[in-house]
């Protein structure tokens, strides 16, 4: 096994976020070497760079022990870097051989197509390959693991020496994951470099021969695979220092459950998810990306349906199909994603805080009482400290914390006493994430009962006073809030496969 | 954080598109300057009046492709069920012999109805809007055409029905000033629809939903339901369009009504309402409307060819929308 890539010092910042700080990262032909990390530790970012799709700040690659510069994806692909995205990027309407030679179709003259040549291309790629696949098919017919190996040949007929997979098992079952091993091991054995990012120890373990951690932008370590136990990676995923303000956790055993779910689930995203919360008590949500966290919190909230289980409300089983019976039942959500379903963003802030409650200020034609409407919204930027110049501002031009605080004025203004607050404080700067804390933790003090989704673990041991953990669907434990619980304990939960319930007690 | 001062206009309409009408405004007014330097006759009462009244039918249909062009959506029935209406209001008052009021209510009621149709299917059966209305226009057109027997529907036993359109109540008070009844109901439903959009929840849901759907059903608000209820609206002020059109031509004329679709959408574009939903004014149409017809006059007073005023109407069309997006960029 030789050298062949070097990255070494790459810094990396974008607007408000120091993304990679001196990162480091080094590949051998013929190895696959794991990149793991926490959410937002860098580990995309950093292969992005090397992936030509953005600019290092400084810091140098080296192929080959040759300094190179990555200045687009067409270079790196020159270079014979190939990237897989977790999310596929191939169009649907073309066949399998289409998409593999995109933008490099084999022509005749007059600039006709060669779909002969074409499909003949395609077809000795996937005999290297050792797989069966018909490269005149469409690939909006394909499951999304033989997209990937479309993917996947695609890398390979750009004779690419170095392969990034970010988080390729994400949506395959175990045989398309067996598949896909092979098809890698194959290509480890052709040489070929190949970065996988995932975040499944598990599977870490059979295909990895070594592992670099990365945190917070920063290189942590590279391990060997196998004599590496698992703890001791998650312990260096996760090693920072605790948050020292963990909050006491009330004792709220007293307090009425006003909501239970039983037995909730749609498909392979929502697995029988079953939990209570009780009034006053913030739930927090704890998991890794694609986890189905969100999914559920949707589903609870109806804007998307499920397929069994029940939702209580108050002790009392309600059908919530809609969002208009979630909101009816009193529960409001707050999406992590504000700007598309939170907000109406060419709108003042007084029309977003009353548009859940619109009816409310109108009389029976149908007239709006503006200057009611003006006062409760002046009551709520008080109330909550919102920081606009008045109601009548577009919120638009609001900085994201002072939106998510519109979002939730509306919620508060509908009366709404369940909150689910999805990455409360995703793109939001540090100083207003504590006043999002403190507003959260008031919420509960007043007797509404919270649901707090966050990727980041140190924001769920601050303010849960429960932790719920899923991994693929399943919530695969609840954690007690508080200072005794730690971040391994969460990943470990969060890691939890379902090949790996019994070797690993939680 | 930047500090935008937020005006409120007097209407309490949004003020996203006051930049636009201000523009419009500017532009109407350059027009008229212009077309009155060119030639003397363009400023005569009898020439005002006769822009006006052309104004007359294409602005009661603009308003209504407002108010379906906020919602984000678009409609390209509303100049054939303007003619079904018409078609509707002939059946009921020369046919069937009703009273004056039930035939202008039946056309109204026909125009709503349609528009109920027409919103049902997008909201419901989340066909595209523009698919919805496509099919809507050439189902209307058909439907007209079958019901008239494709024979106009003359109005001659309907004494005082072309006085909807044509009669002067201001002319009858201020004999100076002789606005045609149909300029008058153009502006009763300009106002009444600038009124519900500015004053009243449908009018805000309109807005909202255009601003962002998805956001405002996750509010829990019936999106579908409101969103019928706006293209229900729209459809009954085509009717009263319809009802307009059959007073001015003393009939109802069943091959009409194709292309009037295209000359709303104009007058709303030009008037600065946004294709893609959540911003725009009946006031901006109502200028847009009457940019359009002062040009077509102009341009026939000052002798141009009328195949030379649609290119010029067509090139307007861009150069509104241009100028929109370079203020807007600027903004």
């Amino acid at each position: 096994m030789t050298g062949l890539l070097q990255m070494a010092g790459i810094e990396k910042r974008f607007p408000g976020v120091h993304a990679l700080k001196q990162a480091q990262f080094e590949l051998r032909a013929g190895e696959v070497h794991a990149l793991m990390g926490e959410n937002g530790a860098g580990k995309s970012t950093l292969m992005k760079i090397l992936a030509g799709i953005y600019q290092p700040d400084s810091g140098s690659i080296a192929i080959d022990g040759q300094e190179v510069a990555i200045a687009s994806p067409r270079a790196a692909q020159n270079l014979g870097i190939a990237m897989i995205h977790q999310e596929l990027a191939l169009m649907n309407d073309l066949t399998v051989a289409q998409n593999i030679f995109i933008g490099r179709e084999p022509r005749l003259s007059f600039g006709r197509l060669d779909e002969a040549a074409l499909n003949a291309q395609a077809a000795a790629i996937f005999h290297a390959m050792n797989i069966a696949m018909e490269p005149r098919a469409l690939v909006e017919g394909l499951t999304i693991a033989r997209q990937q190996m479309v993917e996947i040949a695609k890398a390979l007929s750009v004779k690419s020496r170095i392969l990034i997979m970010d988080e390729p098992t994400a949506a395959l079952n175990d045989a398309e994951i067996a598949e896909l091993f092979r098809i890698i091991r194959q290509l480890r054995a052709e040489g070929v470099g190949i970065v996988y990012i995932s975040h499944k120890m598990d599977e870490i373990r059979q295909i990895a021969d070594r592992v670099t951690v990365m945190r917070d932008g920063e290189f942590v370590g590279t391990v060997e695979a196998a004599d590496t136990p698992i703890a001791t990676i998650i312990t260096m995923m996760v090693g920072r220092a605790l948050s020292d303000e963990t909050p006491p956790v009330p004792d709220l055993s007293a307090e009425p459950v006003v909501l239970e779910v039983k037995g909730l689930s749609r498909g392979r995203a929502i697995r029988n998810v079953s939990f209570s919360l009780r009034r006053g008590e913030i739930l927090g949500f704890a998991g890794l990306m694609g986890a189905g966290r969100t999914e559920v919190a949707r589903a609870i909230f109806g804007a998307d349906r499920h397929e069994a289980g029940e939702i209580l409300v108050h002790g009392e089983p309600r059908d919530i199909r809609r969002p208009r019976d979630a909101v009816r039942a009193g529960i409001g959500y707050l999406s992590e994603d504000r700007k598309h379903f939170g907000l109406a963003l060419g709108m003042d802030v007084r029309d977003n805080v009353a548009i859940a409650s619109l009816e409310r200020f109108a009389d029976r034609l149908g007239r709006l009482n503006e200057a009611a409407m003006g006062e409760t919204a002046r009551r709520y930027i008080g109330k909550l400290g919102i920081r606009t110049p008045s109601e009548q501002q577009e919120v638009r031009l609001l900085s994201g914390g002072n939106q998510q605080k519109v979002v939730i004025a509306k919620w508060l203004l509908r009366d709404c006493d369940i909150l689910i607050f999805d990455e409360p404080t995703r793109g939001i700067d540090v100083g207003a994430k504590a006043e999002i804390y403190r507003l959260l933790a008031e919420l509960a003090a007043q007797g509404r009962a919270i649901i707090v989704i966050s990727s980041e673990l140190p924001e769920v041991l601050r303010l849960s006073h429960r932790i719920a953990v899923m991994c693929e669907g399943r919530l695969t434990g609840i954690l007690p809030g508080g200072p005794h619980t730690t971040q391994e304990a969460i990943m470990r939960l969060a890691t939890q496969r379902e090949a790996l319930t019994e070797e690993q007690p939680a | 954080m930047t500090a935008f001062p937020t005006r409120t206009l007097a209407a309490g309409a949004k003020v996203s598109g006051a930049g636009q009408k201000l523009l419009a405004f500017a532009s109407l007014l350059i027009l008229v300057v212009g077309f009155s330097l060119a030639s003397p006759n363009f400023l005569q009462t009898s020439n005002i009046m006769a822009i006006l009244q052309a104004t007359s039918v294409n602005g009661v249909l603009a308003v209504a492709a407002t108010l379906v062009i906020i919602t984000g959506g678009i409609d390209l029935s509303v100049g054939t069920l303007m003619t079904f209406c018409a078609v509707i209001c002939g059946v009921v008052l020369t046919w069937w012999g009703m009273p004056l009021p039930v035939g202008i209510l039946a056309a109204i009621l026909a125009g709503a109805a349609c528009g109920l149709v027409s919103g049902t299917i997008i909201a419901r059966m989340k066909i595209p809007p523009f698919i919805a209305t496509l099919g809507m226009m050439l189902m209307l057109k058909g439907l007209a055409l079958i019901i008239s027997g494709t024979r106009p529907i003359y109005f001659n036993s309907t004494p005082g029905f072309t006085q909807i359109a044509q009669g002067s109540l201001v002319g009858m008070v201020i004999p100076q000033l002789p606005i045609p009844n149909g300029v008058l109901l153009l502006f009763a439903v300009a106002g009444f629809a600038a009124w519900i959009l500015a004053r009243t929840v449908l009018g805000r849901y309109t807005y909202a939903i255009g601003s962002n759907e998805e956001a405002i059903r996750l509010s829990g608000v019936n999106t579908d339901a409101w969103k019928i209820a706006v293209y229900a609206l729209a459809g009954g002020i085509c009717g009263i369009a319809g009802i307009l059109i059959a007073a001015r031509l003393n009939s109802a004329q069943p091959a009409l009504g194709q292309g009037y679709e295209l000359d709303a959408i104009a007058a709303v574009v030009i008037g600065g309402t946004s294709l893609s939903g959540g911003r725009g004014t009946v006031l901006g149409t109502l200028i847009g409307a009457l940019i359009m017809s002062v040009l077509t006059n102009g341009l026939r007073i000052l002798s141009v060819a009328p195949e030379w005023q649609t290119v010029v109407t067509g090139a307007i069309i861009i150069v509104a929308v241009y100028a929109d997006q370079l203020r807007r960029r600027r903004g």
